[in-house]
């Protein structure tokens, strides 16, 4: 259990930075910071972290990065994590790259290092489009939502990428929430103890390509876990299991309305008055729901996938 | 020519270059793009009778720019504060007020 007083007095983000205010992604590199401490080593692909930092001498990330191209996050890991072992150094590789780094344009490097299960922590910082460059939809835009690709609404769901890398089976899947740090610490300091491949998916909703106000960020994180849109869970050397803030949505009774998580975002104004649409989403959510009890039952006691092809 | 001529005969040596600073390296610093806190249209005023000393506000704050004391009370660092109100927003006593900043962003 992590708890906030505990946690020493210091600089963990670094004031003055480039992010926007009211920014996901620099809250979740401070967590970050109090879960890994100055051990982590951050690979970036293109994306907000990246202009976060600045145009130099100074950074505005408190950590060292190595800055690389869109595609190549988790083959570059791969590589400096390689590098470290060689020099006998411990220091723990952690790739913070944004969704479109993960689910489009870097997915065949994380699954190669997935598959290799190379022994770093990557971290997908899921703001569900890409914002650096001016809210275009990604593979991980939810259903119905606007972007400046998707005027009208996006026609597709959300690609589920922690089943993706669960379907890998490397030894460590979680998902996590900007607005349970105490949770993604907690899964932050689990992963670094674990050798082999770490994914953990971070979801961070963004004030300026979500249309919401700058002070909602950590109440629309929030209200994703709680409607049932947003499950924390982890998938732990072959067994899967809700976080504690999530186990109480398993009853569909128990979840908030998910009109309430819609309505305070602007991206989803024009869905409102249109019930057949929400009721697309309030379908999507019944769906991971079915996945996750499947995932539950069918992999408690702890089994590997391939045990489980072998019975 | 002359000395450093290299002939088939001789190995090529490559003297690794004396110092790395030709890559463009950057360290972490406050500031890196100026004092945000002039970006600020509203400030946070923390009501000090009112804070229980929870740290949420400390935890949540994006910007690093609340200050954490010895005794865990709080205060905001006006000159990187960015106004966004995520520390308001998630004070459960509502010790935190959002007043609009003054033209000029006079202190
Ligand atoms: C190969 C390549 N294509 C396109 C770009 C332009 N580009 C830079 S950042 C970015 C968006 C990044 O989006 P995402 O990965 O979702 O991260 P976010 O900005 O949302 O944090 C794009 C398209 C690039 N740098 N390299
Ligand atoms: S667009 Fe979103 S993720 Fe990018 S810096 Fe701004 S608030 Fe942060
Ligand atoms: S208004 Fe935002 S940036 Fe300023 S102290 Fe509060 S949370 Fe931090």
């Amino acid at each position: 259990m992590v708890i906030i007083h505990k946690l020493p007095n210091r600089r963990y983000g670094m004031p003055g930075n480039a992010s926007c205010p009211g920014c996901p992604e620099s809250m979740g590199l401070r967590y970050l910071k109090m879960a890994l401490g100055d051990k982590a080593v951050l690979v970036i692909p293109a994306g907000c972290s990246s202009v976060i930092q600045g145009i130099g001498p100074k950074s505005g990330i408190n950590f060292p990065i190595l800055n690389i191209a869109f595609a190549a996050a988790g083959a570059a890991a791969s590589g400096m994590k390689a590098a470290f072992e060689v020099q006998g150094k411990d220091y723990i590789v952690v790739v913070w790259a944004g969704d479109g780094g993960t689910a489009d344009i870097g997915f065949q490097a994380l699954s190669g290092a997935a598959e290799r299960n190379e022994d770093i922590i990557y971290i997908c910082v899921d703001n569900e489009a890409y914002m650096n460059t001016g809210i275009q939809r990604s593979g991980l835009t939810p259903y119905g939502a606007w972007t400046t690709t998707t005027w009208t609404g996006k026609k597709e769901h959300k690609k589920n990428m922690p089943f993706i890398l669960i379907a890998h089976d490397v030894p460590y899947v979680a998902t996590a929430s900007v607005g349970y740090p105490h949770d993604f610490i907690e899964k932050l300091r689990k992963a670094a103890k674990i050798k082999g491949f770490k994914y953990i998916h971070l979801h961070a909703p963004d004030p300026v390509g979500w249309r919401f106000d700058s002070s909602l960020t950590v109440k629309v994180a929030q209200l994703a876990v709680q409607t049932g849109m947003w499950p924390l869970f982890e998938y732990e050397r072959g067994s899967f299991k809700l976080s504690p803030f999530s186990k109480k949505y398993k009853d569909p009774s128990k979840r908030v309305p998910v009109i309430e998580y819609l309505k305070i975002q602007g991206r989803f104004k024009h869905l409102l008055n249109k019930p057949e649409e929400i009721k697309k989403i309030e379908e999507y959510i019944e769906r991971t729901w079915w996945w996750i009890d499947l995932l539950e039952r069918s992999t408690n006691p702890a089994k590997t996938a391939r045990e489980l092809l072998n019975k | 020519m002359g000395e450093n001529k290299i002939t088939s005969s001789q190995t090529c040596v490559i003297e690794p270059p004396k110092t790395f600073f030709w890559a463009p390296l950057s360290k972490p610093a406050p500031a890196a793009s100026g004092k945000t806190g002039t970006w600020r249209t509203e400030r946070p005023v923390i009501i000090q009778e009112k804070c229980v000393k929870c740290l949420l506000c400390w935890l949540y704050c994006p910007e690093d720019a609340i200050i954490r004391k010895e005794d865990n009370s709080v205060e905001v660092d006006y000159e990187y504060c960015k106004g966004c109100g995520i520390c308001a927003a998630v004070c459960p006593v509502d010790a935190i007020k959002m007043v609009p900043e003054e033209w000029g962003g006079k202190q």
